[in-house]
């Protein structure tokens, strides 16, 4: 602990990394979409901080700015004084898929970053052979990254980006892809040496959408928010390592930051929720899990009145997957969610107890009467003679307003709620909407 | 199809073969092919005054000559359909025809596709005497071998690869066999079926175009299409022509692409199985407009009915199937099957021999096998050349996502396009120039197949992950070291897809590019396919048969020996995951 101290004193008075007004942005429609407005940040020496956001929030894309792989549209980093226009030497980076080249041996993935620093080739064996012994791979050495388990091969990863010995390490939600056991072995051994000053870095930025891991990792945590992606919120976190999840006051923290992060979606303390609008993106939850979640929530010990932190845990969920759940049942006028906590709407009590059938109309009531989209396209069917229409109507539509891949994602969400609540058919093959039910075909 | 070229692929390059079997199947091909060659011949000589069709060179006639071209590819296509469900369910259903079936296949696949119509054209004329019908038959079935192999391959290969799971599944429902065939079988086989009587179509272009118009000793087949337009243009020097006969090519392959394959893919697109959605799901307008309108629809729906139908058909009583236990009765049969078929291909053998000894001495075979030498040089020379130049320009396309969607389908469509259409402009050229045919007619077995490679570096480039492109910039990894540690093992498995695909082509090629003429030039290259092509127009059986020999024995060990251990070894070591 000292040391760390002693690194962050020495570190604070000039940041290594500063970002300013970093901007990303895609020419779309007439106007342009942004997914990264105006960031500013600063990393400073000996400091682990986290940048903690929903997917799609444009945190990742952050990172790989920061790296050097993408041009900002807009503003500039600046590492150690200069602005970085490539991927900077001193920066390495830890990806959520590893990215190892699986024709490579571990030992040679190792090596590969080394020679292209021109490293001589013992010295480089030396230095490839020490970070795999540190970082607990001995024996790995001449395998190849197909034999070994997801944790082995991103602790190869790791081994990769430290062996060039970086001021900063990068780490792209590199625990995402893990399962949960092997994930927390590896995230304490990493704090370990990094608490023991055995690693060679300088400092670590960490993207995550893990809450409990940012507030596990970080000193500081810089919460993301969406569309565009901005930093909407600073926590410092000053419990001393190894931290303790059980802690209350861990789990206080914890639930501070969900309910910060829920405030920020439903946007004030009170009220309805925001009313959406034709072209909202929708993300793309199914059915199942809505209500899969009311069901949860009706019953005891919840009752109708839950607090979301609690019942990710209790179901294994993260961020990820309970917020746009929550959300669109808001949405659907199914819940109210605030401050962390979801309370089920009177309607949602009595969805959890109806037949599947009633269920649907119950569903297609909501869905017609809150989601525009819906809406659009019933009316569009019935006002058309064949009553049929193409998807690319309304996609073109969407485009106008949000990215090519939203768009996607809003429509086929819509496509599933409508199909499930049975207000249009869909013809995936032909790309089509219509009003018809598939017709009993006679058998011959 | 872009994600799916290697691994439909590698259903065919990678073959299961037990290698004793392939010395039986050897000469039982070559016994089969000699038999149907030689008996015709001898019964049947006096039938070679056939009444000709004459093509005339007059344009406004190519749209018939192209249809009939078009037409023939579809029989051909419809034949090996046909051969892929028996051939390859039989391979796929019983061990015993496995065991030879396979490697009978894997030889079919390596004798050169021109050497198949010297062998039976006399036959299938005899069937029609005096009549156009044999001589198409003929040009049919060399159509017909040109595509029916790859395609019995894959259908094979997805047969033998069906998910436990879903086999149980129709066996728990209680499926006859015929109804698991339709149900199951064949809509799991189907994208890779696809994917490969695509590559035979634009395979096949190439060998309708020569088989239209050719001679085996005396007998001439002229068949009106495109190809016979061709050869009377070249024979008339005719250079307009030939830019006419060019001209129509294009357009048919796009109608035909258009028309037939794009709604073919797209259509078969839901026949992948596993839950990952493709990136882009293929798409087709032609479908598109036969599925949205309505008049299409119901037009369409007696076929569909009858077919549905047809398929639902058990026509086996339905009763529990009682598993059988394998009893030792049955390794007797295999002794006795294996006696059999070795007893078949010892008398082939020996037929070969004996009709080698009519005709060809130690001295012919040397020289044969010389010959066969200098193609072989000419393939590797020219494969190598061509990777030299097409690597790294299909990498950077294929790293530029909107530049490689529209380079990719004129890559395809090049593949597609049969080069034998340009060789009179080659000829022409080395004919005015005095340049030396031995060196200047090498590039012409390989100027039609060369797209492959560059079509598959594309796909494998723009199917390189993302992920470690970044990790290699991230990297620092520069110049070579870029190419030999991050980018040329990713596609290598893509490339070997290609360079086989492009080195059969130029082996196919190499009867028809070695020797060529323009008018009465005739250029010559030494080498055993204008060794083949000369005797096939002198009509000298054993040396036909000798050539086409001696160039599947290469073909076989440049499979066996360089392709096949490239491919396994990039398959294992190199396989993103």
């Amino acid at each position: 602990m000292t040391i760390l101290e002693t690194a962050g004193a020495a570190g604070l008075s000039d940041p290594i990394l500063r970002l300013r007004g970093v901007s990303r942005a895609f020419p779309k429609g007439a106007g342009e979409v942004r997914v990264l407005d105006e960031v500013d940040l600063s990393l400073r020496g000996g400091e682990i901080v986290g940048l903690l956001g929903r997917s799609g929030s444009g945190k990742s894309t952050l990172l790989r700015i920061i790296a050097g792989l993408i041009r900002p549209s807009g503003g500039e980093v600046i590492y150690r004084g200069q602005p970085v226009e490539g991927p900077a030497e001193g920066i390495a980076m830890v990806f959520q898929t590893f990215a190892l080249f699986p024709w490579l041996t571990v030992l040679q993935n190792v090596e590969t970053g080394l020679e292209a620093l021109r490293v001589p080739p013992r010295e480089a064996r030396r230095r490839a052979l020490f970070a795999i012994d540190l970082i607990g791979l001995d024996g790995f050495e001449s395998a190849y990254p197909r034999e070994l388990s997801g944790g082995m091969r991103q602790r190869v990863g790791f081994a990769r980006a430290l062996v060039v010995e970086p001021t900063v390490l990068l780490l792209d939600e590199p625990f995402s892809a893990l399962d949960v056991l092997t994930a927390e072995t590896i995230r304490t051994d990493l704090l370990d040496l990094w608490i023991e000053n055995r690693l060679p870095i300088k400092s670590m930025l960490l993207v995550t959408h893990n809450i409990e891991e940012a507030v596990f990792m970080c000193d500081r945590i810089l919460i993301f928010s969406s569309n565009p992606g901005r930093v909407s919120d600073e926590i410092r976190v000053s419990f001393p390592h190894p931290r303790d999840r059980l802690d209350p006051e861990f789990r206080q923290l914890v639930d501070d930051i969900y309910a910060r992060m829920t405030a920020r979606q439903t946007m004030g303390p009170a009220g309805p929720a925001p009313k959406l609008h034709l072209a909202s993106w929708l993300p793309r939850v199914s059915t199942n899990m809505m209500a899969g979640l009311i069901e949860t929530v009706a019953a005891p010990p919840y009752d109708g009145n839950a607090d979301l932190p609690e019942i990710a845990r209790n179901l294994q969920l993260e961020v990820d997957d309970l917020f746009p759940v929550a959300e669109i049942l808001q949405h659907l006028g199914f819940a109210e969610v605030r401050e962390g906590d979801i309370r089920l709407t009177p309607d949602a009590r009595n969805f959890a107890e109806l037949d599947p059938q009633s269920r649907k109309t119950m569903f297609a009531h909501h869905l017609l009467a809150s989601v525009p989209l819906a809406q659009h396209i019933r009316r569009v069917l019935d006002e058309r003679p064949g009553h049929r229409a193409p998807r690319v109507r309304f996609e073109q539509e969407l485009e106008d307003y949000l990215s090519d891949s939203a768009a996607e994602e809003t429509l086929d969400a819509v496509i599933d709620w409508g199909r499930y609540a049975e207000i249009f058919a869909y013809n995936d093959q032909a790309a089509m909407f219509s009003l018809e039910d598939p017709k009993p075909e006679p058998v011959d | 199809m872009r994600e799916s070229s290697l691994s439909y692929a590698s259903l065919t390059a990678r073959g299961l073969t037990p290698n004793r079997w392939d010395l039986i199947a050897f000469p039982l091909v070559l016994g089969l092919l000699l038999l149907a060659g030689k008996g015709a011949h001898e019964t049947l000589a006096p039938l070679s005054a056939l009444k000709e069709p004459v093509v005339s060179l007059d344009p406004l006639r190519l749209p018939e000559y192209a249809l009939r071209t078009t037409l023939r590819m579809l029989a051909a296509m419809v034949a090996s359909l046909v051969f892929t469900f028996t051939y390859g369910t039989l391979a796929a259903k019983s061990r015993r025809a496995e065991l030879v079936l396979v490697p009978i296949l894997d030889i079919l696949q390596s004798v050169p596709v021109l050497g198949y119509i010297s062998f039976t054209v006399v036959f299938f004329m005899s069937l029609f005497p005096g009549r156009v019908a044999g001589a198409e038959l003929a040009a049919i079935f060399a159509i017909f071998t040109s595509q029916a192999w790859n395609m019995t391959f894959s259908f094979y290969q997805s047969l033998r690869t069906v998910p436990r799971d879903l086999e149980e599944a129709t066996e728990n429902f209680h499926f006859s066999a015929w109804q698991r065939f339709w149900r199951l079988e064949v809509p799991f086989a189907m994208p890779g079926l696809i994917w490969n009587m695509m590559m035979s179509m634009s395979g096949g272009w190439f060998f309708v175009v020569a088989s239209e118009a050719i001679t085996v000793g005396d007998t001439t087949i002229t068949l009106p299409g495109i190809g016979a337009y061709l050869a009377r243009s070249t024979a008339e020097k005719n250079l307009a022509a030939v830019g006419w006969a060019v001209l129509a090519m294009v357009l048919v392959i796009i109608l035909y692409d258009q028309l037939m394959f794009r709604p073919l893919i797209a259509w078969a697109d839901k026949f992948r199985t596993g839950q990952t959605g493709a990136q882009t799901a293929p798409q087709s307008w032609f479908l598109d407009l036969l599925q949205r309108s309505r008049l299409m629809r119901t037009m369409g729906r007696p076929a569909a009915r009858l077919l549905g139908a047809l398929a639902r058909q058990r026509f086996a009583p339905l009763r529990p199937r009682k598993l059988r236990a394998r009893t030792r009765r049955s390794t007797l049969i295999d002794i006795a099957w294996f006696a059999i078929v070795a007893s078949a291909a010892g008398s082939a053998a020996w037929r070969i021999v004996v009709f080698f000894a009519s005709g060809v001495d130690g001295t012919e075979i040397g020289h044969a096998f010389l010959l066969g030498l200098f193609t072989l040089m000419r393939v590797v020379v020219l494969i190598v050349i061509a990777s030299l130049i097409w690597v790294p320009v299909g990498v950077a396309v294929g790293l530029r996502p909107r530049l490689a969607e529209k380079v990719q389908p004129l890559a395809q469509f090049l593949a597609a396009f049969p080069a034998n259409l340009l060789f009179p402009v080659f000829v022409v050229a080395i004919v005015a120039w005095h340049l030396n045919p031995n060196i200047w007619l090498s590039p012409l077995i390989i100027l039609g197949t060369q797209w492959y490679i560059l079509f598959n570096v594309i796909a494998g480039a723009s199917a390189y992950p993302n992920d470690l492109l970044e990790a290699a910039a991230s990297l620092h990894l520069r110049g070579w070291q870029w190419w030999r540690e991050a980018m040329l093992p990713g596609i290598f498995p893509y490339f070997v897809t290609g360079a086989i695909t492009a080195a059969g082509g130029a082996w196919n090629a190499s009867i028809v590019a070695e020797a060529v003429s323009w008018g009465n030039v005739k250029l010559t290259a030494a080498g055993l396919g204008a060794y083949i092509a000369d005797n096939t127009a002198a009509g000298n059986y054993p040396k036909i048969v000798l050539g086409i020999a001696i160039m599947s024995l290469f073909v076989t060990l440049f499979n066996r020996f360089l392709w096949r251990p490239l491919y396994i070894y990039a398959e294992d070591r190199m396989r993103l995951d």
